[in-house]
């Protein structure tokens, strides 16, 4: 209405105002700055949580290995027969091994240096060995090119040469030998499927994650089955039957204060009641799950209790209305309402679950344990455990196993917040 | 106005009841009338004026007052809705009249502080028998609400969802018929049949409010109660609502809550007037909007307050 030409001089009010303004958009400049820089500062934490993690454990997933001709003669081996498993398993392996390796550097004499030189290959290679032999016995009394399981403190050596080498734990003879066989070209870095698909070791180098990722599947198995369905029933009961009484506000007090406890408690709980008074057996997934079960039930309980809230009324007296029973109107409507948000919030608390570590050492699933468990009630450990041990242990090449793991960890987590995700979205969609 | 109602209610309650006590005569409380107000007027009545009963009722309610926790809401309420009549009820914000059409078909029950005293009958069929069951009572009595309130589902479950609960059909083809059926009986159908799975929800307002209708008459109810179906809707969407109440009247019973005093007036045959939990008036609805009985009928719908 007013142009600026023919605008009238302001009033004392406006002028006032205007006195104001710059003050004002100074301080919400200001306040727009503070948010900034929190997000920049929480941003910069993740990057120098990737980096550090990403750079020191891709390195994890890489395993060294060194080319050798090895002869299986019968005799060395005092294996005569490959098809007898007996025989196969009793084989002398090392033998085998060490002549390949005395062939292939004879300049290693007298004692000390001959076992520097064997130690330089692990002693996976036997087993490796031994299951060749076994899947081909036609191998025998025959000389065969291998790449064979190089021992962690050369996988470390060798695949620190590219930066910083680091040669504590390596000879000067062993390191002459390292280059001996980088010029030949027999020694490589290649992708560790063993990591996948072994267990715990206490050679690094054999070391692998699938024993604690079972583990943790089966622990998150029992704790998804038993928390979720148990869970959303309460947190139906509590919002659509309950009663508004003292009681009922009781519980949920309760309930409130079970999501603060700290969690090693509810390992002393597990400790005290499933190990103790029902004697089951310790470092299971099973007592493992229950744990995580009463640790998680509180989140969801909470996170399903707003999700039924959050369903408007006049759906529920739609379905009322019409005649449907309560027990349809919950089944029809509000659960399928409310589901995106129970399993957003079973997934958070799954996930918080996952990386749970305190309350599974105090029920023994912190035990070191080589066989990837099978069962929930085969004994296991889990991935945060896993990384706890693997952190703890003086070998140098358990560092980059370490933060292999974690990565993997995080991977399951980021699948896991995904899948949250994703249900969300697609549940949603449908109304 | 409503200021004053709810700050002059707590001394004058205790009045009200030594007034009902003494049973004051009409021509004594009409003669105070003159220097009272509104809210004093209101609250000295015991007796509806009128005509609030009538001859084959389908619905009867006898001294009804409702009463959330301590406080009531709805005062000795008698009335009659007869078979196939439309019967409006109108009033202030807050008079009860919401509350009271819950109450006749026990959607107040889901309210857990809320109290209903007297007698509702359906039929002769006392509705507040404590061994009725709800579920029957609300498929015989539908109601449609303020807001529309579709399911999130299609089209087709919507409407389909009434009959499928309770069994009425088990054939998909008797169930195709019955919500074709409803549908044209709302007037939807011409606009929706082409996109029945398509979801509910995407319908515009009045749309929306229609499949409400059809969902609601899915189950063949006898009686249908309306609250305020038209208040979030367009004049036009609110004129094809209009219509169809008056084609429904023709099968169905209906009471429907109103603020719009020219919805009352084309849409219903009876017309009750609730003025702070009170039936004030029940009158032929021509009779109440040319030549009202009660003062604080006429105060209201000449537009005085209200």
């Amino acid at each position: 209405m007013t142009s600026p030409n023919n605008s009238k001089p302001l009033s004392k009010q406006a002028a006032l105002v205007q006195k104001n303004l710059a003050k004002r958009y100074a301080s919400e400049r200001r306040f727009k700055a503070y948010g900034l820089a929190s997000v920049l500062f929480g941003l910069c934490a993740l990057l120098v949580l990737f980096v550090e993690i990403f750079g020191g454990g891709l390195g994890g997933f890489k395993t060294t290995q060194v080319a050798l001709t090895l002869e299986l003669d019968s005799d060395v081996l005092e294996v005569y027969d490959a098809t007898n498993p007996d025989e196969i398993l009793s084989g002398n392996y090392t033998g085998v091994i060490r002549n390949a390796l005395k062939e292939r550097f004879p300049d290693a004499a007298g004692r000390k240096e001959k076992r520097a030189l064997y130690s330089m290959i692990s002693v996976g290679a036997t087993y490796d060995l031994r299951d060749q032999l076994a899947k081909d016995p036609d191998l025998l009394d025959t000389s065969i090119d291998v790449w064979v399981l190089a021992d962690d403190d050369v996988d470390t050596y060798y695949k620190s040469l590219s930066s910083v080498p680091y040669a504590e734990r390596m000879s000067d003879k062993q390191q002459q030998w390292v280059q001996n066989l980088i010029d030949q070209q027999e020694i490589r870095t290649i992708f560790n499927t063993r990591f996948f698909t072994g267990g715990d070791s206490s050679e690094p180098e054999m070391a692998g994650i699938r024993g604690a990722i079972m583990g943790s599947l089966l622990t998150m198995m029992v704790t998804l089955l038993l928390s979720f369905p148990v869970g959303v029933a309460a947190a139906i009961y509590l919002e659509e039957y309950a009663p508004k009484n003292r009681l009922t506000d009781f519980v949920e007090v309760n309930i409130n204060n079970l999501a603060a406890v700290p969690s090693i408690i509810f390992g002393l709980l597990g400790l005290a009641i499933f190990i103790n008074l029902f004697e089951m057996p310790r470092s299971i997934p099973l007592v493992g799950g229950i744990v995580l079960t009463l640790m998680t039930l509180p989140t969801i309980i909470i996170s399903s209790r707003a999700a039924v809230k959050a369903v408007p009324p006049s759906i529920r007296e739609a379905a009322l209305g019409i005649g449907a029973s309560k027990m349809q109107m919950i089944l029809h409507h509000v659960l399928p309402l409310a589901m995106p948000g129970m399993l957003t919030g079973a997934i958070i608390g799954m996930a918080q679950a996952l990386g749970e570590t305190a309350p599974l050492l105090m029920i023994g699933m912190v035990a070191f344990i080589m066989d990837v468990p099978g069962a929930i009630n085969d004994p296991a450990t889990v991935m945060p455990v896993q990384i706890f041990l693997w952190s703890d242990s003086p070998e140098r090449a358990f560092v980059e196993k370490t933060s292999a793991a974690i990565m993997v960890l995080l991977m399951f987590l980021m699948f896991m917040n995904a899948m949250a995700v994703l249900l969300r979205k697609r549940l949603e969609r449908r109304w | 106005m409503q200021d004053t109602v709810i700050e002059s209610k707590a001394p004058t309650a205790k009045a009200v009841q030594a007034e009902r006590t003494k049973k004051t005569t009409k021509t004594e409380s009409n003669a105070m009338n003159a220097k009272r107000s509104p809210t004093e007027i209101a609250e000295s009545i015991t007796e509806t004026v009128g005509k609030p009963l009538a001859q084959n009722a389908k619905l009867a309610m006898r001294d009804v007052n409702v009463y959330y926790d301590q406080k009531q809401a709805v005062f000795d309420v008698n009335l009659d809705i007869a078979e196939n009549q439309v019967v409006a009820l109108i009033g202030p914000s807050g008079c009860g009249k919401s509350t009271f059409l819950r109450c006749l078909n026990r959607m107040n029950d889901t309210i857990d502080i809320c109290r209903v005293a007297g007698s509702i009958q359906l039929d002769g069929m006392d509705i507040y028998d404590s061994k009725l069951d709800v579920v029957p009572l609300r498929a015989r009595v539908g109601m449609v609400f303020q807001k529309p309130n579709p399911f999130p589902k299609s089209i087709y479950d919507n409407v389909a969802y009434g009959p499928r609960i309770h069994g009425l059909v088990n054939r998909r083809a008797d169930l195709d018929e019955v919500v074709e059926s409803s549908l044209r009986k709302a007037g939807l159908w011409e606009e929706v049949k082409d996109r029945l799975e398509s979801p509910g929800t995407g319908l515009s307002g009045g749309q929306q409010q229609r499949l409400c209708i059809a969902r609601t008459i899915a189950v063949s109810p006898e009686v249908i109660l309306m609250d305020e179906p038209c208040s979030a809707l367009d004049p036009i969407a609110t004129a094809k609502i209009e219509e169809l109440i008056a084609e429904l009247s023709q099968n169905f019973t209906i009471a429907i809550v109103t603020h719009s005093m020219q919805q009352a007036a084309r849409v219903s045959h009876r017309t009750a007037y609730f003025h702070l939990g009170r039936l004030v008036e029940v009158n032929e609805t021509e009779k109440v909007f040319t030549n009202p009985d009660h003062e604080l009928t006429e105060a209201y719908i000449t537009g005085r307050f209200g």
